[in-house]
């Protein structure tokens, strides 16, 4: 679904991702894990380009995304984006946040997706706060409404960039409940996080990036249990 | 106290004196009404070309609108008022509020840009990611996420600015327009009392103004929803 190839980015002479290539499939979760400054976010945001590949290709769907050709826009109506800072609209209400981005990109009638944010709300339990404005949310709240955001716009793959580490330590729950949820109903998912239990439960393949490389990738249990290379082993010893 | 009443009545009465200060006033809100509407239209306009200049680094745009900055805010206000009105509208039958209108519009346009682009700054860059994650393509994201947020903390100093811009219409004189100022010195040079009818004329631009910050403040108090906790 995914794939990139040589993938590189550098900001300035800083070489933050070297040379990646990887193939995401359909349906998979894949957990990225690495200590801070390793490249992880920047490899998630490569992904739908929030940030622009110094070199290499993304692709998706098997269309080039970086060709300059490419609509990137329709590319990431596919490819639903939460953030550690959640980044809800603040001068919406919840309903309206939701709302938005299929109505103006003329996906559905007002109607149809004022229909769909109150089905999803009503999912995550929170229809209540449909006229409630984000600064008025917990911060367990506001992520849970930037994934059914994100939802609303049906994509085939999800990307969480550090979803719970701006959360205090009562409402990470929460968020990881609703991730889980999703990835049993089969959506393909790509987790950049600090949250290990959820890797080993949740995730189908965990990739440890260190340095700009993904130094090693294997299911859950090889990595958690079977650790080869010595840095991820510093790693799960420093985190676990 | 009957000889101020007098020097007063003296400015405003005779001759249908108060229809001067009218005109003139009429005059002065006319340049200012057009001066506004023009330089917000500029000021937005150069202030998004900026940004997605320096957003998109297209250095020949970033270059152009800071020419138009530095040149209008680094030159006075009334040297730019001569140039354009001795230089480009030179023909006989100029319409001089039009110059005027078209001259203080360009001039508050470089400072509604500087004032628009710090707004748009000022947002977080993620609302940008958030929007573009969505799929809205730049222009949408702008115009729908960050413009309205900006709107916010742009509107104090834009205000400001308008204010400026109203009190500075009273320059527009020199350029043979017969605006509020111009009106109470012909009347002073009539009377021989120049003190009354500028007083009665520096009124008439406290009124105007106050009137002005007392919408600002209404338009302030509505786009802060959303800030409720």
């Amino acid at each position: 679904m995914i794939e990139t190839r040589n993938l590189n980015k550098s900001f300035g002479d800083n070489l933050v991702l070297n040379n990646i290539n990887e193939t995401i499939k359909k349906g998979e979760k894949i957990v990225i894990i690495g200590p801070s400054g390793s490249g992880k976010s920047t490899f998630l945001r490569c992904l739908n380009l929030l940030e622009k590949p110094s070199s290499g290709d993304v692709l998706f769907d098997g269309i080039n995304i970086t060709d300059k050709n490419a609509n990137v826009d329709k590319l990431r109506q596919k490819m639903g984006m939460v953030f550690q800072q959640f980044n809800l609209f603040p001068h919406m209400t919840v309903e309206e946040n939701i709302m938005l981005a299929p109505v103006k990109l003329g996906i559905m009638s007002k109607d149809m997706a004022k229909n769909k944010a109150t089905e999803l709300l009503i999912r995550i339990g929170l229809q209540e706060k449909a006229q409630a404005y984000p600064n008025q949310l917990s911060g367990g709240q506001k992520q849970r409404i930037a994934i059914i955001r994100a939802l609303a716009m049906s994509p085939e793959v999800m990307l969480f960039d550090e979803p719970t580490s701006a959360l205090d330590p009562e409402m990470v729950g929460e968020v990881l409940d609703l991730m889980a949820q999703l990835a049993d109903e089969g959506m393909t998912m790509v987790v950049v996080t600090h949250e290990m239990n959820f890797a080993k439960k949740v995730g189908t393949r965990v990739l440890f990036i260190d340095e700009g490389i993904i130094v090693e990738q294997n299911s859950p249990e090889g990595i958690f249990e079977n650790p080869k290379n010595q840095r991820l082993k510093d790693f799960l010893s420093k985190v676990l | 106290m009957t000889a101020l009443y007098q020097s007063f009545y003296d400015a405003l009465i005779p001759d249908g004196r108060y229809m001067s200060y009218i005109d003139g006033l009429k005059i002065t809100i006319t340049i200012s009404f057009f001066a506004i509407i023009l330089g917000s239209i500029l000021g937005s306009i150069v202030a998004i070309m900026k940004v997605t200049a320096i957003n998109y680094k297209i250095k020949f745009l970033e270059f152009l609108c800071n020419l138009y900055i530095n040149v209008i805010r680094g030159t006075p206000l009334m040297v730019q008022l001569l140039i354009i009105y001795n230089l480009i509208f030179t023909s006989r039958n100029t319409n001089e509020i039009l110059v005027g209108a078209v001259c203080f519009g360009i001039n508050s346009g470089a400072y509604v840009a500087e004032i628009i682009r710090a707004g748009i700054e000022s947002i977080d860059k993620g609302q940008m990611e958030a929007g573009r994650s969505l799929g809205l393509n730049y222009l949408q994201t702008m115009r729908l996420i960050v413009f309205p947020q900006a709107l916010r903390n742009i509107l104090p100093p834009l205000g400001n600015e308008f204010i400026v811009l109203i009190k500075e219409t009273s320059v527009a004189g020199i350029i043979a327009v017969t605006d509020l100022t111009k009106a109470a010195q012909y009347i002073a040079s009539r009377t021989w009392e120049p003190l009354p009818p500028l007083i009665i004329a520096a009124l008439c631009y406290l009124i105007i103004v106050l009137g002005l910050t007392k919408v600002l403040n209404m338009f302030e108090r509505r786009l802060a929803k959303g800030d409720r906790n």
